[in-house]
């Protein structure tokens, strides 16, 4: 990783307030549980976890959307989480994002071009006639034509519809762009092409990517890092190869073998195994405790009682898991333990 | 837009055709015989004669239902039966009364529904959104007389700031004006804009949450530019509908509270004629208020498609 981060996220805490019921109390719901988690300029760091994860907590934090309880959001040189109000406009326009919805994230009264011309018109001086001609050169960048630019969201498919968010996102030249799940509200083929298209924007144009999904298998292919959460924890990151291949927290595991295997043989054998196991809900609190520990297939007497650590894992990365730190106990002296990333 | 607005124009002149029959077969519909009602009991068989044929009524319908309406395409209403006052005059006399007291009514009803409704959908649950939703209750519930009665109790008997009854035209005193519509125009508004506060509050809580919200807001945009111009101009989209319909039921209102304010409009006129059975000037009212409400759909109309590109006609 490089020495200078572009985005550093450090013990991260993303509190709800819900009211329940009739009563007026307000009972707080911790989204993010003390996060850690930096950004390269460049490099995409891809977050996946299941729905309700704190993924997207994380993402709205680093936009601005929702508070910081507590911790630190560096990007750059600026400080983002004690900004109560807005963040200074440097930082704003290069941090951008695109949604999952496409048929929800375009404004439906506007037209394309506006759409894609609505940060240059907040963020820059450009006249008209300059912010339209932007947008038609950005709409060429996401291969779609300035023909597009009069057109309404409600006359394009969610594919082509992506497209023009992913145009907007790179109107201002961010440097990060924060994806939350761009492929998932798609169909599978124009999933790869709005992959495809990510991928090649962010070699052209040198731009990091915070990338969110529940699909580690579509992650692992553009991401440099992923890191995993689970109920407002990140029980592992690494080098995505790693992560991938070798997964050092039993939750990452599981995670993967939700992908489905093309050998039916060997796809009925997990299924069963699958089964088999009981069935545990998500408690919303965890207990003291390492979350994931009701879960847990490999699950130890301390996993209960006391919070496993972010340790190192061989080939980078940690994992937070007493798996690991046995692992990492387990490797002959004088072996020095990868510190990697 | 300029299709859309021929387009709808041209839908207008069956529903109009209809109108007339319809207004026109009030004559031949009422149990009594004009002439009946003119003459009275007492008149002769040869006056009773001489009404019908002065009436047109011995002709057969078509042809009297034709004369009737290419006199009226003229502006020619007829003549009240009772004191030979020309329809047309009367009721371009009394229009401008009404058309004002419904204008600033719907005036009000937007801008108190639009703030209300807004300040509500910014924080759903919240004591202001309770205190909105209470407030909106209270105001459909009620009724517009009783309302226009305390009104002038409170703000024209004891404060005196307004005047409690009567009406000066727009032309002769601008302020005046203003002082005489004010309070009918409240009482009138009050349930409509409780009507468009709960329509706004549900469009702008289903809109806020919308990706392209969170967006607009990522972005960087300011707050008042996200809740104006991204949001608001969506949640419009079923308010106008609400709106058009309220103008209608403001137009019907302000018939009974022209009463309460003792204001010579449409209203006086309409109810005088009614319970006399003026026919010609029944006609009239009835076609002018139709009117009214075409223009006010044809309005909606265009200002929908307006805000709502999918209902463009491409």
């Amino acid at each position: 990783m490089s020495d200078s981060p572009l985005l550093e996220i450090r013990d991260l805490w993303v509190t709800y307030w819900q009211r329940s019921g009739l009563t007026l109390r307000r009972r707080p719901f911790h989204a993010v549980k003390g996060a850690t988690l930096s950004i390269a300029p460049g490099e995409t760091l891809g977050l996946v976890g299941e729905s309700g994860s704190g993924k997207s907590s994380i993402a709205n934090a680093v936009l601005g959307l929702v508070p910081a309880a507590s911790g630190s959001i560096r990007f750059g040189d600026a400080e983002l989480s004690a900004m109560k109000t807005r963040y200074p406009a440097a930082a704003r326009r290069q941090i951008q994002a695109v949604f999952q919805d496409p048929f929800s994230s375009l404004n439906p009264s506007m037209t394309v071009g506006d759409i894609v011309a609505e940060p240059l018109r907040v963020h820059t001086g450009m006249s008209r006639e300059e912010r339209r001609a932007r947008a038609a050169e950005l709409l060429k960048l996401v291969s779609l034509s300035e023909e597009h630019l009069g057109r309404h969201p409600h006359q394009f498919s969610g594919g082509q519809r992506q497209r023009v968010a992913i145009a907007a996102a790179l109107a201002l030249q961010p440097r990060l762009i924060v994806l939350d799940e761009p492929a998932s509200a798609l169909d599978v083929s124009t999933q790869n092409q709005i992959i495809n298209l990510l991928y090649e924007r962010r070699d052209a144009l040198g731009i990091a990517y915070l990338l969110i999904a529940h699909d580690l298998a579509l992650v692992h292919h553009i991401s440099d890092r992923i890191a995993v959460m689970y109920l407002g924890h990140i029980v592992e990151q690494g080098p995505a190869g790693r992560v991938y291949s070798a997964p050092a927290h039993p939750y990452t595991r599981a995670l993967l073998e939700a992908v489905p295997l093309l050998d039916p043989a060997r796809q009925r054998a997990r299924r069963a195994a699958r089964k088999a196991a009981p069935a545990v809900e998500a408690p919303r609190d965890a207990v003291s405790g390492c979350p994931y520990s009701n879960r847990c297939p490999s699950v130890m007497a301390r996993c209960r009682s006391a919070m496993p650590a972010a340790f190192p894992v061989e080939g980078g990365g940690t994992a937070s898991c007493f798996l690991a730190e046995d692992r990492g106990r387990a490797r002959p002296a004088g072996e020095p333990a990868s510190l990697a990333s | 837009m300029l299709r859309l607005v021929v387009q709808r124009l041209l839908a207008l002149v069956p529903l109009l055709f209809i109108v007339s029959v319809l207004t026109f077969s009030l004559t031949s519909l009422l149990p009594d015989d004009p002439a009946d009602l003119i003459i009275g009991q007492w008149g002769t068989e040869q006056q009773f004669e001489m009404v019908r044929e002065r009436l047109g009524l011995n002709e057969p319908l078509v042809p009297r239902y034709v004369h009737w309406l290419e006199r009226a395409l003229h502006g020619d209403l007829g003549t009240s039966f009772f004191n030979s006052v020309e329809v047309s005059d009367a009721v371009m006399q009394r229009l401008p009364v009404t058309l004002s007291l419904t204008a600033v009514s719907a005036l009000i009803a937007l801008l108190v529904g639009l703030a209300a409704g807004i300040a509500a959908a910014l924080r759903p649950r919240s004591w202001t959104d309770r205190l909105a939703t209470f407030g909106a209750t209270i105001g459909q519930a009620i009724p517009n007389f009783w309302f226009g009665i305390l009104l002038v109790a409170v703000f024209a008997v004891t404060l005196r700031w307004f005047p409690a009854t009567g009406f000066t035209p727009l032309s002769s005193s601008p302020w005046e004006w203003l002082r005489s519509v004010t309070l009918p125009a409240i009482a009138l508004g009050l349930a409509s804009s409780a009507a468009i506060a709960r329509q706004v509050r549900s469009a702008m809580v289903g809109v806020l949450q919308q990706d392209y919200i969170r967006a607009a807001r990522a972005q960087g945009l300011s707050r008042r530019r996200v809740i104006f111009k991204h949001a608001l101009t969506n949640a419009l989209v079923p308010v106008v509908a609400v709106l058009s319909f309220q103008i209608t039921v403001l137009l019907g209102g302000a018939l009974i509270v022209e009463q309460v304010f003792a204001i010579n409009g449409l209203g006086t006129l309409a109810i005088t004629a009614v319970r006399r059975q003026d026919i010609p000037m029944i006609q009239g009212l009835v076609l002018v208020m139709v009117v009214l409400v075409v223009i006010v759909q044809l309005a909606t109309d265009v200002v929908y498609g307006f805000l709502n590109p999918k209902a463009r006609p491409s």
